[in-house]
């Protein structure tokens, strides 16, 4: 299972995510510069959080532009896995991956913090390790984390069951449906707040998110290739 | 060709709570604004562009703000152009 991890301007979280995928979880990981245009093989490419192109404009608008964008879209479409996480997370709104948009939080405050996390449903790779109810500590760490939609997205994120995090309670940013993460239709990719590669190392005394990639691994093994299988 | 000048608003849709406004809107009510019904936050964006014509401009920057300035989920614009810098 291969992995690459994109690098806007402006990402932070880039070496986080590898320190998992490729340290503690032995996975040939490659950093891919936005300018690139071509991903090669990989399996999961994953959008690392931080603050690309300066949070200018809106967060994640600008990160849409960079070359390298088109092809994480294709990669998408062809079934294979994009996980943003954070600010990777609000580029998949802005590039059209997944529905909604993720707004100022409701309290207006940057919000750095650990909170608990649900886990809504286990029949996706990213959550096969998990059960459903499982209550996850995470870390959060964004000003711009309150998810909104339409009420007829919201229904129909419900519907086609999208919703793969919730807050518990209190939701720390005003998200609608209290929701911290949510896939597209097809379980392929996924965009999440909380930010799983920082509770992964048990060295950092907290790895309520290393089964997140674990579920990857794991489902790759079965699968030999990335597919939700849905 | 001729240079236009765009300025752009854009503001959060009615039917989304803006709580920076509201937080304004309750801190000038507490002072002696008590006139104050409510206050919307937004962008102001000022963009020099050149086009053919009038017609050919305005639907550039209605592109624009469609595609990039704005998020249509959450948010509205509207604009004034006028040629010149």
């Amino acid at each position: 299972m291969k992995c690459g991890i994109v690098v806007f301007p402006g990402s932070n979280c880039d070496r986080d995510v590898a320190w998992v995928t490729e340290h503690l979880l032995g996975l040939p990981t490659r950093f891919i510069w936005h300018e690139e245009t071509d991903l090669g093989a990989l399996d999961l490419v994953i959008l690392p959080g931080g603050f690309s192109y300066g949070d200018y404009l809106r967060c994640g608008v600008l990160a849409r532009f960079s070359p390298v964008m088109q092809a994480v879209v294709r990669h998408a479409q062809q079934g294979k896995w994009v996980l943003g996480v954070c600010n990777g997370f609000q580029i998949l709104t802005e590039v059209g991956l997944l529905p909604g948009t993720l707004m100022r939080n409701r309290e207006l405050r940057f919000i750095c913090d650990t909170v608990p996390v649900r886990v809504e449903r286990h029949d996706l790779p990213w959550t096969c390790q998990y059960q459903v109810g499982q209550r996850l500590m995470l870390p959060i760490a964004h000003g711009e984390g309150c998810y909104y939609a339409d009420p007829d997205v919201l229904r129909e994120l419900e519907q086609q069951r999208q919703v793969v995090f919730r807050y518990l309670p209190p939701n720390p940013n005003g998200s609608l449906a209290d929701i911290a993460g949510i896939c597209n239709r097809q379980g392929n990719v996924l965009g999440m707040m909380p930010h799983p590669e920082r509770a992964s190392d048990s060295d950092l005394g907290n790895t309520d998110g290393l089964g997140l990639f674990q579920g990857l691994v794991a489902w790759y093994a079965k699968n030999a290739m990335p597919n939700p299988g849905l | 060709m001729t240079t236009y000048r765009a300025e752009i608003q854009i503001t959060l849709k009615p039917s989304v709570l803006d709580p920076a406004g509201t937080a304004i809107t309750k801190g000038l009510q507490q002072q002696q604004y008590a006139g104050v019904q409510q206050v919307r936050i937004g962008k102001y964006i000022e963009l020099i562009l050149t086009a053919a014509d009038a017609a050919t401009a305005h639907a550039q920057v209605e592109r624009l703000c469609q595609e990039v300035l704005t998020n249509p989920v959450i948010e509205t614009y509207r604009f004034r152009l006028e040629a010149g810098e």
